[in-house]
């Protein structure tokens, strides 16, 4: 296919080719974005989260007095672990993704935990049984004993006497990059350490912090023997996927006749994430749906424009045909036309699209767009723009030769 | 000749219904999408008390350390005041009105037979809080500056709440337990009855909250609250060492949201003064040690701008809208462009005949705008099915996403606008067809 008179036809319709390109720029730059929240946010709603999501659920006692804690607490556990089903039952401070968050910053030395670089680590204590109750993925080290549990209590600062923690692997390697943790000390206020006994599977924390998907994994764990304060509301019951709602209701009411004047409320794990990922979902559905409705605009946009040149240029195409072009040559000569306006349209857009990331990463938190994302969106508005031609360009070649003959 | 180029213009569109239909649909859909956002916007960023706002200013203090350093995404511990600040100014009297207050969930434990207990979100305040916000009542009042001496147990409840607590009795004077810790229930005197009130935004909460669907169903003296150790919400800051004193009189515990009612430019300059003032004396006593010019004083409008409370995602969704209208607006551009060239022939004869340049551009520019009115009046119903969309989300903002009948004229008019500057081109391009060129081949 000859290129030098396709460019010197464009050259006479400045305005439509001007448009055309501008208009696949446009949704190019715009449609690449989208494209890339929404990668974005699936990936965050699929964010990995070592415990049993499928088995826990969470029971909340609200409204007890604090004071009585220390002997509401197991009784409360005791009367959880009768009920048939239930595999594990502790007390935890708050649970992954509730949004409630109790967060430190933390660092490697004391001199650093006021610093602002200082990673923010959200912080869960739970009573003894919890990594089982949780389903917690142990990766190298131990978890708690008995004694660790026994000899922990809230002091005034809300941040337990123990001196053991479990990390995630992602706050491990965040602290320590290339080494071992295990036995390392993880500071949380100037004379306030733990040492790490445990490295576990990454697990979720309550709320992201805003500082990035990799900060979402930072957690710590503290053991914590039931004491008197009130806080620990979260009673954490494990149990297998089809006895759940079984076992919710049954913890309900027996939680409920244990302390008459309290609130109870219970919801599964999966119901808890459901939730929080809710706005994201909704998010993502109203994304695809202006990438679609956008595309399809485009589209319209094109096939327009094409015809009404089609229809300009009825007598050129009645000329060629005449001087013995084939079909196959005019429909080859639309696309090939429609193909360098939409290589114009996706190097522009392009740069257009990689702005719009620049300025989306200073003001929303965005991260870099991937080099992929350009190629997979220039194909894409390639082949819709083939698409959209395809009509008009078969119209073209349908115009019979005589076209020529007539009326000049 | 108005009504012979419309005719024109209708005959022309119907003429072609497919390229019609399809420019009424890009400009509806484009139009459409972003009318959906910049509503969701307006009613996010309006006005939560109209005709008080102006007088409704923040104090802000700046009790840090001089080695503080601020987390990168935390809320400002200054956002909020210590005791010790908020009594100083509620002692100074300087503004009209002034009021110390703090959220706090509460559960309650009905007297009637057939209710369990349950939680309800209110309000710990001071006693100017009803005046200088202009709390409706229904039945009853607020409390006095005297019952905040006294730390009085009296209660304002919603009218919501007094419903479901009391059925139609009246609750004024009858007692509610409230903040129950499973030991001593704490009795409230009903000494007042609000009709529901919840400004959208919830101006005067903190960050921690959900300003577009937080709403306060009770409020008691701030004082009252510190008695009983009631619980409380919101963001909670803290820094340096303590010294054995509760966390709720703390100097260096920032927990309280501080409102003040300056009437006049005079009484505004001078309150900003004093908080200098105040601050000069603070350091002079050694606890603040940061320049006595960071004292700021915000108004309502300036402070829920500080307080940023329009989420990341409306803003991106309202430029993925606007970005969408320019790419529709494009397609309209060339669309038109295809209708009105196509039509060169016709506009030949019209030249030849006597018709000017303008004449065309007038008429060309009708037609696209009668594409606008049909485009719009489409935008118009798929801005409606967006923001019922909207409605049906889990977002805190969602069930305000409603149109106003400013908001019905605007979504015309922009449409009408948009199809009328996308019709300007081709129009131009239109008018310039040769006269004698096309009537040759005729």
């Amino acid at each position: 296919m000859e290129i030098q008179p396709i460019l010197a036809a464009l050259r006479k319709h400045k305005i439509p080719a001007a448009l055309i390109v501008l208009e696949i720029a446009l949704a190019c730059a715009v449609l690449c974005n989208a494209v890339f929240m929404i990668g974005q946010r699936i990936s965050e709603i699929h964010l990995p989260n070592a415990i049993d999501e499928q088995g826990v659920a969470d029971i909340r006692v609200m409204g007890t007095d604090p004071k009585l804690a220390t002997d509401d607490v197991p009784r409360n556990l005791a009367a959880l672990r009768q009920i048939p089903g239930v595999t594990a039952a502790a007390v935890i401070n708050t649970m992954p993704l509730t949004n409630n968050g109790w967060n430190s910053n933390v660092a490697t030395q004391p001199q650093d935990v006021m610093e602002k670089d200082s990673p923010n680590v959200a912080t869960y204590f739970f009573t003894s049984g919890g990594e089982q109750a949780l389903g917690l993925r142990l990766l190298r080290g131990r978890f708690f004993t008995s004694e660790e549990f026994a000899d922990s209590k809230l002091a005034s600062n809300y941040i337990p006497t123990a001196h053991v923690m479990l990390i995630t692997q992602s706050l491990a390697d965040r602290l320590w990059p290339g080494q071992d943790a295990l036995g390392k000390q993880v500071w949380v206020g100037k004379e306030i350490h733990f040492t790490v006994v445990g490295i576990i599977a990454d697990v979720l924390r309550p709320n992201q912090n805003g500082e990035g998907l990799a900060a979402f994994h930072w957690a710590m764990f503290l053991p914590l023997s039931p004491g008197p304060g009130g806080f620990l509301n979260d009673y954490v019951v494990r149990t297998s996927p089809q006895d759940r709602a079984r076992v919710i209701d049954a913890a309900k009411q027996k939680l409920a006749a244990l302390s008459p004047n309290a609130v109870v409320r219970g919801i599964s794990f999966t119901d808890v994430r459901d939730k929080f990922f809710a706005t994201d979902r909704s998010m993502i559905w109203m994304l695809v749906l202006v990438c679609v409705v956008m595309l399809a605009v485009t589209a319209f946009g094109i096939v327009g424009l094409t015809s009404f040149w089609v229809g300009q240029r009825r007598r050129q195409i009645g000329i060629r045909r005449a001087l013995g072009a084939t079909r196959a040559h005019i429909l080859q000569y639309f696309q090939t036309e429609n193909f360098l306006l939409s290589t114009a349209g996706v190097a522009t857009g392009m740069l257009l699209a990689f702005g719009i990331n620049l300025y989306l990463m200073q003001h929303y938190q965005l991260d870099r767009m991937p080099w992929y994302y350009l190629p997979v969106s220039a194909i894409a508005l390639w082949i819709l723009g083939q698409l959209a031609v395809l009509g008009p360009a078969l119209r073209a070649a349908n115009v019979p030769p005589v076209v020529a003959t007539r009326s000049v | 000749m108005f009504g012979y180029y419309i005719d024109l213009a209708w005959r022309s569109l119907k003429r072609t219904p497919v390229l019609t239909a399809l420019m009424v649909l890009a400009i509806g859909l484009g139009i459409g999408a972003s009318m959906t956002m910049i509503t969701v916007l307006h009613v996010m960023t309006e006005d939560p008390l109209p005709g008080r706002s102006a007088h409704l200013y923040v104090p802000h203090l700046d009790p840090l350390p001089v080695t503080y350093q601020q987390p990168e995404n935390a809320p400002e511990p200054n956002d909020s005041l210590t005791w010790p600040d908020a009594m100083a100014l509620l002692r100074a009297h300087r503004a009209t009105r002034q009021a110390a207050m703090a959220g706090g969930t509460l559960l309650v434990t009905p007297q009637r037979a057939n209710l369990q207990p349950f939680d309800i979100n209110g309000r710990y305040a001071t006693s100017d809080f009803f005046a200088m916000f202009g709390v409706p009542f229904m039945a009853g009042s607020g409390w006095t500056a005297g019952d905040d001496v006294t730390h009085a147990h009296v209660v304002v409840l919603a009218e919501s709440l007094a419903r479901k607590l009391f059925g139609d009795a009246n609750p004024v004077g009858q007692t509610v337990e409230l903040g129950n810790n499973g030991s001593a229930p704490n009795e409230f005197r009903v000494i007042g009855v609000t009709r529901d009130w919840a400004p959208r935004p919830m101006f005067y909460e903190d960050s921690a909250g959900k300003p577009y669907s937080d709403a306060d169903e009770f409020f008691l003296p701030l004082t009252a609250s510190i008695d009983l150790k009631l619980d409380f919400n919101g963001n909670f800051m803290g820094w340096g060492r303590g010294s054995g004193e509760s966390w709720r009189t703390s100097p260096r515990i920032s927990w309280l949201q501080f409102w003040v009612q300056l009437d006049t430019p005079e009484q505004v300059k001078a309150y900003h003064q004093f908080l200098v003032d105040y601050s000069a004396e603070q350091k002079a006593l050694g606890r603040f040690q940061r320049p006595a010019t960071n004292a700021k004083l915000y108004s309502m409008m300036g402070w829920l701008a500080h307080e940023n409370l329009v989420p990341d995602d409306v803003r991106l969704q309202f430029w993925l809208a606007i970005g969408f209208l320019g790419v529709a607006m494009l397609n309209i551009v060339a669309l038109l462009l295809a209708k009105f060239l196509r039509r060169s022939s016709e506009i030949s004869v019209r030249r030849a005949m006597g018709a000017r340049k303008r004449d065309i551009f007038v008429q060309f520019g009708i037609e696209s705008a009668l594409i606008g009115v049909a485009g719009g009046l489409l935008g118009l119903g798929i801005a409606q099915i967006g923001l019922w969309s909207i409605r049906q989300r889990p977002d805190d903002y969602a069930h305000l996403a409603s149109m106003d009948p400013s908001m019905l004229i605007g979504t015309v008019l922009l449409a009408i606008v948009a199809s009328v500057l996308a019709g300007l081109l081709p129009a131009w391009r239109a008018c310039r067809v040769p006269p004698a060129l096309q009537l040759k081949t005729l």
